[in-house]
């Protein structure tokens, strides 16, 4: 076993015990990356030196015990709009290709004062905007189970690296399902954290009422870890909600006995692949088997929150993405007449195709004529459907379905038909329109031997359960052991 | 649904976005079927409800007015495509 296949929590412990040093730990996560990074394409940059030089520090303060943190000395990725001082930060877009922030983003500092290793920044889709990460300005990352398909997104890269030993863990951002269907094509844990739980601070924005900052990991326990470091009231955050979070790694205890899991129709029903279906269901069994209380009920709302979610992110985005006009940072056209000549060059050249899609139609969808019919129409329908889902809560602890209704796809397949792609959103969206934290974690493979994704959706701020839950069924299938094979392409 | 291309060129010149005539027809098609499925919403009856503002309770936020260390000028002005004497440069715009 290779020191980049292990968890961070066996790799802690490891280096708690002196059996491993970060410097070891980080040299092999390195050579990795140096082997395969060619063929699985997951990051935009890599930090080597400076990574090799971190380590080195945090191992001398390992060796004088004076590091608190289960994450010290462990190799991390964050995903490339995740903003981080000296380092580029470019969202995969042309736009962004030159900037260096000036500051961090507080849960990229947060990670840095738990003595994490960061190794670089991932591929993505342009300012988080895709399924696929088949809309990075600079290039495509492949599913490390199978390099004909896409690893999904927009945290592709995160979920790839986590997956093929590229990093250890990686931070992730979910607007409609960024860090979770990715986590479900690649078969790591993804977790979106409750709306407030994690500060956007430093995140560049692409919606601001749906995005979250959330952990890619190996397992659960991974998760739970990484979910405590990263926690927390942040006054640069107004949205960031200023409540006591409990110790996430006291979810990781067995026992679910009485647990109510509710299953919608609507998420297993047509449309999602058979085998999806298949390994979804069989996993309520194995938590019936555990004393959880299963029982199916309809959420007839889900047929309505693809149109209104597109309808909120793309409005927020063409809002959020006024900035970039060429004058503070970024991309500046060469030639240009005048200053509306700048601004029109600057963001045709600089927004790729997605992004520009995404602008019109929520510039459309905003502006006067068409706000009362799309934008305000969206936000009684969000109203709706958070008040459904207080409804199910009501009744259920956890809301069970899949992640995405099918495997990983082929490149290509879904990007010529925006519509399609957008549709496969239709079960990650609903935790970002009512912003509940929401859960994915393996449970099985399809016959070509993809992942598929279990989701649980849950209370506002009640992740521990979610935790709990995932973590039980980890314990008793062990799916999330599972890894792909990638070697070195020849 | 249809949207024409007269209506995307105005759209475009809204979101200072410049669009050849090829991308104008693309954009045109692409919209009409996005804002088609987005109509859906119309099915739903919500005359009686409230528009979300904020979906999970937060309160109003208030701070003392103190003066603290922000970036330095130059840190931000690094970034700048184009500067001069601390300042943004842009092209004349009168």
């Amino acid at each position: 076993m290779e020191l980049y296949e292990l968890t961070a929590h066996e790799l802690s412990d490891m280096l708690k015990k002196g059996e491993i040093s970060s410097v070891e730990l980080t040299r092999s996560v390195l050579d990795r990356i140096h082997n395969i990074e060619e063929d699985i394409g997951c990051y935009i940059t890599i930090c080597r030196e400076e990574a090799l030089k971190r380590a080195q520090e945090v191992q001398e303060r390992i060796n004088t015990g004076t590091v608190k943190s289960p994450l010290a000395g462990i190799p991390v990725a964050l995903k490339d709009n995740i903003c981080t001082k000296g380092i580029r930060t470019t969202c995969a877009s042309k736009m962004l290709h030159n900037f260096v922030p000036c500051y961090s983003a507080t849960a990229a500092k947060k990670l840095y004062e738990a003595d994490t290793v960061l190794l670089g920044k991932t591929n993505m889709d342009e300012f988080s905007m895709g399924s696929s990460t088949e809309n990075s300005f600079f290039k495509i990352t492949k599913n490390p189970w199978n390099r004909q398909c896409v690893p999904g997104g927009s945290s592709g890269g995160s979920a790839a690296a986590v997956a093929s030993g590229e990093a250890i863990f990686a931070l992730g951002t979910d607007t409609g399902g960024s860090v979770r269907q990715p986590a479900s094509f690649c078969g790591v844990v993804g977790l979106k954290p409750t709306y407030g739980a994690v500060s956007r601070f430093g995140l560049v924005a692409f919606a601001s009422s749906l995005d979250q900052i959330g952990p890619i990991t190996k397992d659960v326990t991974d998760c739970a870890l990484v979910l405590n470091a990263i926690t927390g009231y942040d006054s640069k955050d107004s949205t960031s909600s200023d409540i006591k979070h409990p110790d996430y790694t006291e979810s990781l205890v067995k026992g679910i006995k009485g647990i109510r899991v509710g299953i919608p129709h609507e998420y297993i029903g047509e449309g999602v692949s058979n085998e999806v279906r298949k390994a979804v269901l069989n996993a309520v069994d194995v938590l019936n088997d555990l004393g959880a209380v299963c029982e199916e009920f309809s959420l007839k709302m889900t047929e309505y929150v693809v149109p209104a979610y597109y309808i909120i992110s793309s409005a927020e985005a063409s809002s959020n993405l006024a900035r970039y006009d060429g004058v503070k940072f970024g991309y500046r056209a060469q030639e240009y007449e005048g200053l509306t000549d700048m601004y029109m060059k600057t963001r045709s050249e600089g927004f790729g195709t997605e992004v520009k899609r995404r602008i019109m139609l929520g510039t459309y969808v905003l502006c006067s004529g068409h706000y009362d019919e799309f934008y305000k129409k969206a936000l009684k329908v969000r109203t709706l459907i958070c008040m459904e889902f207080d409804r199910a809560f009501s009744k259920y602890d956890v809301i069970l379905g899949p992640a995405a209704p099918t495997t990983a796809f082929k490149f290509g397949e879904k990007r010529s038909n925006p519509l399609e792609m957008y549709l496969g959103d239709v079960f990650t969206v609903s935790a970002n329109i009512t912003g509940l934290p929401a859960l994915v974690i393996p449970c099985g493979f399809d016959s070509s031997g993809l992942p598929i994704g279990l989701q649980l959706i849950g209370k506002a701020f009640n992740e521990s359960t979610l935790l709990k839950v995932g973590y039980n069924f980890e314990q008793n299938t062990g799916f999330h052991k599972i890894r792909p094979s990638v070697n070195k392409a020849n | 649904m249809k949207i024409s291309k007269e209506s995307v060129k105005y759209i475009a010149q809204l979101a200072r976005i410049d669009l050849t005539e090829e991308e104008t027809d693309k954009m045109s098609k692409d919209m009409e079927v996005v804002l088609s499925y987005m109509d859906k919403l119309s099915e739903l009856d919500t005359c009686d409800v409230k528009p979300a503002e904020h979906i999970i309770q937060v309160n109003n936020v208030l701070r003392d007015d103190k003066t603290i260390v922000s970036s330095c000028k130059d840190e931000l002005l690094s970034n700048a495509p184009s500067k001069e004497k601390g300042y943004f440069k842009v092209p004349s715009t009168f």
